[in-house]
């Protein structure tokens, strides 16, 4: 029986004692699917509340029977991907605004480096992680959703397709896309920094 | 890691690169879901006519109204008369803020949700009764007993508002002694009771001198109707026209018949 599964019957058992451990179990990697598809911190932190609340709202109309037979990943992962398409469609037609990226937050919100690590390092690292997070911005929704799924959040095919509600195949190509796009970002950007060294 | 350009840079790598863009979910997330779904209440200090209180609350309503206190020591009397956390906000949500206000000031359209539960339906049918006291005007227990049905609870309804977890939101305040003293109250004393109801528009010392002097009703002789001296009614009567009762059935035989507003006919004997 993995986590999941033991917190579906203890959510079936109990609602209001057993939801507290899915909020804990859930919100880091629902966050992250939301800061990486919104790029806004704040937006994200928004997205993943509101997806939390409705997982509740939904449970308590849910008899135990099917809350034992939910598969919380998938299902969490499609209310805060619902959320965030929403959410997306809003801000574009409000104000078409360059998103920031890891915005004002940057390193106080994401904890990214172990306390041993030297200050050039963390420093590097967090850089690394921002040029990452804006190639992966980058992409068109679609692929960004899969790669975001399969490979931010780490997801199997059989999930992520479930959670995106496509065929796996197709997920699967949207995946190899997705990473293929990266890979020549990177290869641009390189090639650029290259230029510049050379210059 | 591998120069981007090398022919080695993998697929794999990227993922590598990308499983590292997981984050960890800002502090504030967790109590705010917990908050919304009321699994847990948020609080924090207003200020009111008896000195800064604290309002807890949640998704669902206001759950609690006390005197301020210290954080953990509000959190673990909430703990233990709600079993939920209570999280520390800076103020309270400003439509709420404003809403209990407006109350407090009044006015009795604004809604307020309340979250009581946990609490017996008997309570929470005094503590609704209690809500549809007008500011500047006050009931006794008995009329409260009355009105909901259950006219020999009257002891019960005093022990009811005791526990009104929300006080000043549900004005278990406007309900006195049977009678006409201001009697006990939960929220700091009788002391607390009396100088909220002065900042209501109401006399407590006055209403008490006309306790004392036996005066329990109080008619008007153009009209024939009797009033509890608080409604507002009775208050519009000119002193020329006012007739003062020592009991319900007094003013029915002088044939005064009850007020529909005040209705002094609950938890009145009104048998000759």
């Amino acid at each position: 029986m993995d986590t999941d599964d033991r917190l579906s019957a203890d959510l079936a058992r109990d609602l209001d004692r057993a939801f507290d451990a899915l909020v804990v179990a859930h919100q880091d990697r629902m966050y992250t699917i939301a800061l990486r598809m919104l790029g806004d911190p704040r937006d994200a932190e928004e997205a993943a509340q509101d997806a939390l609340v409705r997982a509740y709202r939904a449970l308590a109309t849910y008899d135990a029977a099917r809350i034992r037979e939910l598969r919380l990943r998938g299902w969490l992962t499609t209310i805060v991907l619902n959320l965030c398409r929403t959410r997306g469609v809003r801000r574009s037609a409000r104000h078409a605004r360059p998103i920031s990226l890891d915005g004002d937050g940057g390193p106080a919100l994401e904890p990214t480096a172990s306390r041993n690590q030297a200050p050039a390092e963390v420093a590097e690292r967090h850089a690394e992680r921002e040029r990452w997070a804006s190639r992966l911005a980058e992409l068109p929704p679609v692929y960004r959703a899969a790669v975001v799924l399969r490979h931010v959040d780490g997801l199997s095919y059989p999930e992520a397709a479930a959670a995106l509600g496509r065929p796996e195949g197709t997920v699967k190509a949207q995946v190899h896309r997705g990473i293929a796009l990266l890979r020549t970002m990177l290869e641009a950007d390189a090639r650029h920094d290259l230029e510049e060294m050379t210059a | 890691m591998n120069h981007p350009l090398d022919p080695t840079t993998t697929d794999a790598a990227v993922g590598a690169a990308l499983a590292d863009l997981a984050a960890t979910a800002p502090a504030g997330l967790r109590p705010k879901v917990l908050v919304e779904t009321g699994l847990a209440d948020a609080y924090a200090h207003i200020d009111s006519p008896i000195g800064p209180l604290t309002v807890a609350w949640n998704g669902r309503g206001v759950s609690e109204v006390a005197a301020a206190t210290d954080g953990p020591t509000f959190e673990a009397r909430h703990r233990a008369a709600t079993g939920r956390d209570a999280f520390p906000m800076d103020a309270l949500p400003r439509r709420l803020a404003e809403a209990i206000e407006r109350r407090l000031n009044g006015d009795r359209r604004v809604r307020i949700d309340l979250d009581l539960r946990g609490h017996s339906p008997f309570e929470q049918d005094v503590w609704r009764k209690a809500l549809e006291i007008p500011r500047g005007e006050v009931r006794p227990y008995g009329w409260i007993a009355a009105e909901i049905g259950r006219p020999r609870a009257v002891r019960a309804v005093g022990t009811a508002l005791g526990h009104n977890p929300v006080p000043l939101i549900v004005p278990c305040h406007r309900v006195v002694r049977t009678d006409g003293f201001i009697g006990q109250y939960s929220l700091g004393g009788p002391d607390n009771k009396r100088t909220i109801l002065r900042s209501e528009g109401l006399d407590p010392e006055g209403l008490e001198a006309q306790a004392a002097a036996g005066i329990r009703y109080v008619g008007s002789d153009t009209t024939n109707i009797m009033c509890l001296p608080t409604c507002r009614h009775a208050r519009r009567t000119m002193d020329v026209h006012r007739v003062a009762f020592r009991s319900a059935k007094d003013a029915v035989a002088a044939g005064y018949r009850p007020c529909k507003v005040c209705r002094p006919d609950s938890g009145a004997s009104l048998a000759a």
